[in-house]
């Protein structure tokens, strides 16, 4: 197979991931879109196994080998893992391209083939050193990105003293190290530059999400997700490969987009996020001076079942405690219920429910929800006025009113979805801490509102239990 | 200590302050309870069943005021027509009356009660903070009334609440128009929704109009800026050009509906005077107006308190009692509110109160104490409902929906100085690239731009729900880095070999993991 064709190919495979990310656009064409994907990247290796630069029976077996080892582990992680887990298995998978970006970098500069003299010597050398830097970057943050989701790592923000200095010296070093690089005189005595940037680099990326507290981690996931395209758009400039590039490119807009998604949906500064911490004014502690006042009103399962019988309209808010407490498949079988008698039972997602974008969506989804009712928080927080009961299953920050009512709330101005403005709401909690945020919500003093303390997935059985009697 | 429940003795009065439910708490939390003989008979609770609850019945009023430490009563004290004197007479010291007394109302009353050494707990004084809703006895009973005027329109009514397609003809439905919109206003709304009628309600505190709204009404407005919110969730008197609007509204009104329900009051005013003769004369014959305010001096100018009466074809209805004729629902509620009183008394469930002057609930509620009258309490805290800043003098739409998300990636509007910046940058950068850079390379970083602007417009298409997959999908074909792999393992060097093989393995989990899952997740997704 000559360039040309293979090219060609390239051409293909790129039109295919284009269409892969826009059938997403709709559950119906999503499942089409994947498959445009699959044959997109089949189309891609074959077209570069065929071509001149593969060669040698010694190099098909290591190929096929790798990819029998790589893609046995890819599908029985794909196979085994559980909904609730998607943000780990994500993460995780950020990080072995940022390590791929890092590994063909450092191959790439060591290649003798690869030759360049003059300005593109030095253009290539400099796209390596990004290509490395992001890739490592992308791949320590990643770790600890898992490490937080998946609990091995505490969720809070680690702050160091001075740590904004301690970026900006890693940054004057990274930039040193580049200039050594560049002016090494042969391989060999560049690598010691490059390797030196690299651990500066992995120490960067752990220092960067270690400072990032749990409920951002949506905008961490997906930051890091829009590295990793990065990465592989500087591999592809490294490798003059325009499939790279374009490909990284569509990831790296993406996860670019979805990272200010995030940040909108909490109303903060995609700087503040990443700086770490909560809020650099407030800090940790709330800020706001009328501390809510007054007495929660707790209610058991029974008079939950009671009020979703009486009940016309209920919107369901689910947040993390319902991705925690496994209750997706009961919250599924209550809305089943109440949906054969006639309820006009839906759900209100807010964009940063859950550890990254789009979670409870799956959730619900893997329980079995149709799609048709898991709403937006913008297509129905206007119902909120008609709405009998609204149930908020493990979800605190977004459903509190200080960020409307209060202006001196660390939270003030991030949209919210308003349950409190049902007839009546219902909040399922183990306790009565406070959110991620620090801040106390009023939500639960409202005299409208019902306090079910509790397992989300032991009450929400209960509450099961008392509908079908 | 001994809890005593005399029989009520204002005429009609059909009320009680204690029903078998109440009894039973009231033991638990320690007391021991007598109850004057038919104390319930009116609310349909015979003596037996209070003594199956663990109280014991006496035979007599007498017994009942001199055997308990705690009398609860639901009416303030009056002159006894059997025993011939005060009730008010019959509290000693040491002794605690906790009833409605209204203390505004009734200086003598006050007096007398003060001069026998003894504490009084008013129910129509429990603070209106959210810590005290559950003792609230004045909602609870307004609860009721707003019902009651309701059930008593649709009697004196000649028609149906609710429109009809019989085949005997259309019936249309039944329209009510409701003025104040308070707890006694939004019962009425409730309950005449639920009967079909068509229902409009009005009141002069804008932000009430979500309530109204919620429960099935139309907010009737005024054309005029005023907010009528006064202390402590009450109204308060509006100005003249806002009162003379009010009427034009209120005219109008009168001549469409069939029902009218007042429930305008102010505190410690005469109740407004809504609606006129001249309106009362321009509503259909048969119309019908309740006016809950009628012991208040009503709303209406024709009302006779207590008295239903007839005027230009319309029946007015002045009753004062509504409660109590809803008497064991009113009972059973009312109980209620004293229990939580009692538990409020008596945190530590001994049977023993404690009137704790530094508990606002308690210090709101208790008008005198061992004979020293300590009405009116300090002005509460905190209002019920702090109306939110913003409305104060426009009455804006209530907190404004969070800024409309620009579909398609156009966030918040970039100001033309960012644009400027930004383009100035940009143009900096291209420059020193075009420059410098070998043409090869920018061959590619057109593409490399043109690519993130593809990226841009399709992932803003991407529906947030899908958004997981989304970062699966990509991650995926992130897994293109393969291809740097495949082409460098031809590459001379044990090193390169090794590294593009491990690197040729991470980028396969990916690949097939990512396409993997992403399909798992999508299988998932149905209507």
């Amino acid at each position: 197979m000559n360039e040309g064709l293979i090219t060609t190919a390239y051409i293909g495979a790129a039109i295919l991931f284009i269409l892969s990310l826009g059938g997403l656009s709709n559950p119906e064409t999503s499942r089409r879109g994947n498959l445009f994907g699959m044959i997109g990247m089949a189309l891609a290796v074959l077209a570069t196994l065929a071509g001149p630069r593969v060669t040698g029976v010694s190099n098909f077996a290591i190929i096929t080998s790798a990819m029998a080892l790589g893609g046995a582990v890819g599908v029985y992680a794909a196979i085994r893992v559980k909904m609730t887990q998607m943000p780990e298995l994500v993460a995780i998978m950020h990080s072995l391209v940022g390590l791929a970006a890092c590994l063909v970098g450092f191959a790439n500069y060591v290649d003798p083939l690869a030759h360049f003299t003059g300005a593109e010597k030095t253009i290539h050398e400099i796209e390596i050193f990004i290509g490395v830097l992001i890739g490592a970057i992308t791949f320590s943050g990643s770790v600890i990105a898992f490490g937080k989701l998946s609990g091995k790592i505490g969720g809070k923000p680690m702050l160091l003293p001075a740590r904004h200095w301690l970026n900006l010296g890693l940054l004057v070093a990274v930039l040193i190290a580049g200039k050594m690089f560049l002016d090494a005189e042969n391989a060999q005595a560049g690598l010691v530059p490059l390797a030196i940037m690299t651990v500066l680099a992995l120490l960067f990326g752990v220092h960067m999400v270690m400072a990032i507290g749990g409920a951002d981690m949506p905008v961490v996931v997906s930051m890091l997700n829009s590295y990793s395209g990065w990465a592989a758009a500087a591999t592809g400039f490294m490798l003059s490969n325009d499939l790279l590039i374009v490909v990284g490119a569509l990831v790296g807009s993406s996860g670019a987009i979805l990272s200010y998604i995030m940040c909108r949906a909490m109303n903060r500064n995609f700087i503040a996020v990443i700086a770490g911490g909560f809020g650099t004014s407030g800090g940790a502690t709330p800020a706001s001076g009328a501390a809510p006042q007054g007495e929660v009103n707790p209610i058991d399962a029974e008079e939950t079942a009671e009020l979703l019988r009486a009940a016309r309209n209920i919107i369901i808010v689910p947040g993390y405690g319902m991705a925690v407490a496994q209750a997706q498949h009961t919250v599924y079988e209550i809305t089943k219920l109440l949906r054969e008698k006639g309820l006009n039972v839906r759900f209100g997602i807010h964009p940063v429910a859950g550890r990254m974008p789009g979670h409870m969506n799956v959730l619900l989804a893997e329980a079995k929800v149709p799609y048709d009712i898991v709403m937006e928080m913008d297509e129905l927080n206007q119902d909120f006025p008609q709405t009998d009961v609204s149930i908020v299953i493990g979800a605190n920050d977004i459903v509190n009113p200080s960020a409307q009512e209060d202006p001196n709330s660390p939270i003030a101005g991030m949209p919210v979805l308003e349950v409190w403005k049902a007839k009546t709401s219902i909040v399922m909690k183990r306790s009565m801490a406070s959110g991620y945020a620090g801040v106390d919500n009023p939500l639960f003093y409202k005299e409208n509102n019902r306090m079910l303390f509790g397992d989300a997935k032991k009450m929400l059985d209960e509450v099961l239990g008392n509908l079908r009697k | 200590m001994k809890i005593g429940i005399p029989r009520e003795v204002y005429p009609g009065e059909r009320r009680v302050a204690a029903t078998p439910e109440s009894v039973a708490q009231l033991i638990k939390l320690g007391f021991s309870v007598v109850v004057e003989s038919d104390a319930g008979m009116e609310a349909n609770i015979g003596d037996d069943v209070y003594r199956e609850a663990g109280a014991e019945v006496a035979a007599g009023p007498r017994e009942v005021w001199e055997a308990a430490d705690i009398l609860l009563k639901v009416r303030a004290p009056m002159p006894h027509p059997t025993l011939g004197c005060s009730e008010a007479a019959l509290l000693a010291a040491g002794k605690t009356l906790i009833s409605f007394i209204w203390p505004a109302q009734n200086p003598e009353l006050m007096q007398d009660l003060a001069a026998t050494q003894g504490t009084v707990l008013a129910m129509d004084s429990v603070p209106r903070i959210s810590r005290a809703q559950k003792l609230d006895a004045l909602s609870s009973m307004a609860n009721i009334a707003g019902y009651r005027a309701v059930i008593e329109a649709a009697h004196h009514f000649g028609r149906f609440f609710t429109g009809q397609v019989t085949a005997a003809g259309k019936v249309p439905p039944a329209k009510v128009f409701v003025i104040g919109a308070g707890v006694a206003g939004l019962a009425a709304i409730g309950a005449a929704n639920a009967l079909g009628a068509i229902v409009r309600a009005f009141d002069t505190r804008p932000e009430v109009a979500d309530q109204v709204r919620s429960l099935g009404a139309e907010f009737v407005t005024v054309d005029y800026q005023e907010d009528g919110a006064g202390v402590g969730g009450y109204a308060k008197v509006m100005s003249e050009g806002y009162q003379k609007a009010q009427k034009e509204m209120t005219a109008r009104q009168a001549m469409e509906v069939d029902i009218i329900v007042t429930t305008a009051l102010i505190p410690g005013k005469p109740a407004p005077k809504l609606i006129t003769a001249g309106m009362v004369e321009s509503m259909k014959p048969g119309s019908v107006i309740v006016d809950l305010a009628a012991e208040q001096g009503g709303n209406c100018e024709l009302t006779v308190p207590h008295q239903v009466v007839v005027r230009h074809g319309v029946t007015i209805i002045g009753y004062a009692d509504l409660p109590s004729r809803l008497a064991r629902q009113s009972s059973q509620l009312y109980s209620t509110n004293l229990v939580r009183l009692l538990e409020e008394l008596c945190p530590a469930k001994d049977g023993t109160i404690n009137v704790n002057m530094d508990d606002e609930v308690i210090r709101g509620t208790t008008v005198i104490k061992d004979g020293t009258i300590t009405w009116p309490p300090p002005p509460p805290k905190l209002t019920a409902a702090p109306p939110p800043q913003q409305q104060m003098a426009t009455a804006a739409p209530p907190s404004a929906p969070a800024p409309k998300a620009g579909g398609h990636g156009a966030g918040s509007p970039v100001s033309v100085k960012g644009i400027l910046i930004t383009g100035a940058l940009l143009a900096i950068v291209f420059g020193f690239l075009g420059a410098n850079a070998p043409a090869a390379f920018l061959g590619h970083f057109m593409i490399f731009v043109l690519a993130c602007f593809i990226g841009y417009m399709v992932v803003w298409n991407v529906t947030p729900a899908l958004h997981t997959p989304l970062m699966s999908v990509t991650n995926a074909i992130s897994s293109i880095i393969v291809i740097g792999a495949l082409i460098q393992i031809g590459s001379p060097g044990t090193l390169i070999s090794l590294l593009a093989g491990l690197a040729i393995a991470l980028t396969a989990v990916n690949m097939f993991g990512g396409f993997w899952v992403t399909q798992r997740m999508l299988r998932m997704f149905r209507k």
